[in-house]
């Protein structure tokens, strides 16, 4: 789950991680009122989880606090690359002598976690790495040892910042970690890291990415949840513990079992789709090992509801589960929706059981459901139903 | 021969008197698999009967180990609790730990990597080598002992190309896990097959997130001499959504399918479009 900069900075303030004073607000009235309690000149800044919002205008400086509110109006309800603005941040305005960049995350390919600390600071971290590599410290951190004071100094020596400042980036480097390990995040990114007029050094702006998996032991976690944003159809699939995502563009319908025979799934269907005026899927949803009834049926009924699909493949291989019990599934999951069901389905059943299965169908006879043999052949046939 | 395990691996499954845990050890032993006993802290001493079989439970793995000479272990001990049972299992020098669980924070999976690297999964299926062993949840009907070694990311699509080549059958099939730090990797098992003399090819499956087909793909163009053929899911997962698995996500422009694709081709691995496909790519190498 990827944090709001707000979330952000309240996350690193927790960790006393050195931050400016900052506050939330959905409307123009609670930005000046936010503003006119910190004083002084502030920073509006739209809260969108996209980059370049500084360019498409979601950032201001306000002089006080009856600006701070225009300045907000003029914000809020602002569409940035296709994300509306709900939200802004108020932070306190710094005036800034330099500014770095120091990030930790996970590192898939190595196995482990990495430090990034450059004294390039502000801009996209891609750049730098891509046209001054040299000014990027690449550190790899051990999940066992972690980031100690003095591995933080070395990291430091490394990126060779400044001797003014090294003492206090070390310690944010230390503190990050702790944010980073004990909030169980994959990504903490403060871009920029500031040095002030005055000397202090602090985290202007940050990313924060968390890890769901670790939810059952971070209960603060569910408060960050954005449900405003969410999609209709994966929050509904969501409240009934369905692992979907809602597609671009689609028309059929995906219903299957294992996360990779599904994505496959969809890769059959664009691929078969072609041929039918480019019938693509609409969605991706794993229904899991063992597919009951209830699940197949709660299922079926997200993505009836999906008024882009108009025709669904249901691709099960039976595995652990055998086919004969999933086709009860599909039979009873039809019965319990009842006239919900409207749209055409493919059924693909193999593996364990695949002939008890198939004749269960078969006998249940439902108008709506035809069956095919292959996984390319069903995949076909219902990219064709949805072209009809 | 196959890799990993055989028909002499001694088997003990942490969590075994939990519903999963028991339902499949029911499953392995079913399948012929030497189970020896289990490991549920506190319920150490006493038994667990399934089907006329009863199975010792212990403590600790390291007590487990001294009392029935078990060299491999399968944890299916829920999220929560998994990183206690892995490092119990390391701790006692358990040559093998299969992870099965799914959901483990991905700071606990890079603390086991980083504490040791014997672990396969998390979040994987186990593995099989047919008519000998079966460790983990992968149905042991499906097919039967032959040539092919098969290496994947996913469970279903493990059974999938098991079931398409059936007929021809496996020395051994790996479910590595879709997670995104896992312990063995696809080389891992790439070289263990171009080792094996039961192995005659190989079938790799892969997914977005990540590169570890990329660097798969390397060490194939390096090492490996046996033919290899290719599948890569998640060519259709838009940016920034995590498909089902914890690890299969395109972040910006690395991880994608077609990037995974282009350098298998680049190291001479036919890579079909779909799993049917892929299977008649095996089936026309090995001329059957």
């Amino acid at each position: 789950m990827d944090l709001y900069e707000y979330q952000a900075r309240d996350l690193f303030e927790k960790h006393t991680v050195p931050v400016l004073q900052g506050a939330v607000a959905t409307t123009p009235e609670q930005a000046r009122d936010a503003a006119a309690k910190m004083g002084g000149k502030v920073v509006v800044k739209a809260q969108v989880k996209v980059g370049g919002r500084g360019k498409a205008g979601g950032v201001k400086l306000a002089v006080d606090a009856d600006d701070t509110f225009e300045k907000a109006k003029a914000i809020l309800g602002m569409d940035i690359k296709g994300h509306t603005v709900h939200k802004v941040m108020i932070a306190q305005a710094a005036p800034i002598a330099a500014e770095y960049y120091v990030s930790i995350l996970l590192d898939r390919s190595n196995r482990t976690f990495l430090v990034m600390a450059s004294v390039a600071g502000g801009m996209e971290i891609e750049e730098v790495a891509h046209t001054a590599p040299e000014k990027l410290a690449k550190v790899p951190v051990s999940a066992v040892d972690g980031i100690s004071l003095a591995k933080a100094k070395e990291i430091v020596a490394q990126a060779q910042f400044p001797a003014d400042v090294a003492d206090q980036v070390a310690d944010v480097l230390v503190k990050l970690w702790e944010t980073f390990q004990s909030e169980d995040a994959t990504l903490v990114e403060v871009n920029p890291l500031v040095k002030t007029e005055d000397g202090r050094v602090v985290a202007l702006d940050g990313k924060v990415t968390l890890d769901e998996n670790a939810d059952f032991r971070q209960p603060d976690h569910e408060a960050l949840v954005d449900h405003d944003s969410a999609n209709a159809l994966e929050a509904a699939a969501k409240e009934k513990g369905l692992n979907y995502v809602k597609l671009d563009n689609g028309q059929v319908g995906i219903i299957g079992n294992g996360a990779g025979l599904v994505m496959s799934t969809l890769d059959v269907v664009a691929y078969a789709g072609e041929k039918f005026g480019g019938m693509r899927p609409a969605n991706f949803l794993d229904i899991g090992g063992g597919a009951s009834a209830q699940v197949m049926a709660d299922g079926l009924s997200i993505i009836l509801g999906d008024p882009d699909v108009k025709s669904v493949f249901v691709n099960v291989f039976g595995g652990i589960t055998a086919c004969d019990a999933v086709a009860n599934g599909i039979v009873q999951a039809l019965e319990l929706l009842g006239p919900k069901a409207t749209k055409p389905i493919v059924v693909r059943l193999d593996g364990n059981n695949v002939l008890e299965g198939r004749a269960i169908l078969n006998a249940a006879n439902h108008p709506l459901v035809e069956q095919a043999e292959t996984m390319d052949g069903a995949a076909s046939r219902a990219a064709e139903l949805a072209a009809k | 021969m196959s890799i990993f395990i055989n028909s002499s691996s001694k088997i003990i499954v942490q969590g075994m008197t939990g519903s999963e845990g028991t339902k499949h050890t029911r499953r392995m032993l079913a399948s012929g698999s030497k189970v020896v006993g289990g490991v549920t802290p506190g319920k150490g001493g006493q038994s667990l009967d399934i089907d006329g079989t009863s199975l010792p439970v212990f403590n600790t793995v390291a007590e487990a180990m001294a009392a029935t000479g078990a060299n491999v272990s399968v944890v299916f001990v829920p999220p929560k609790f998994a990183k206690a049972a892995v490092i119990d299992a390391i701790d006692a020098k358990m040559p093998l730990v299969v992870v099965i669980t799914e959901g483990i924070p991905v700071h606990d999976s890079a603390f086991f990597y980083a504490y040791s690297t014997q672990i396969i999964g998390p979040n994987c299926p186990g593995l099989i080598s047919p008519e000998q062993s079966n460790v983990g949840i992968i149905p042991a009907d499906i097919t039967q002992r032959g040539p092919i070694g098969l290496v994947s990311k996913s469970g279903t699509l493990t059974y999938q190309m098991m079931y398409e080549l059936r007929d021809i059958g496996f020395s051994t099939a790996v479910g590595i896990g879709g997670d995104p730090v896992i312990g063995t990797t696809h080389i891992d098992c790439l070289r263990a097959f171009q080792d094996d003399p039961e192995t005659t090819a190989i079938v790799m499956i892969g997914e977005i997130g990540g590169d570890a087909e990329e660097r798969a793909a390397a060490f194939i163009s390096e090492y490996v001499t046996k033919p290899v053929v290719g599948y890569v899911a998640g060519f259709t997962a838009p940016e920034g959504k995590t498909m089902g698995h914890a690890g299969a996500i395109v972040s910006g422009s690395s991880g994608t399918a077609q990037a995974k694709k282009d350098a298998l081709e680049a190291a001479g691995v036919k890579v079909g479009q779909t799993p049917s496909e892929t299977a008649q790519l095996m089936r026309t190498i090995l001329g059957r």
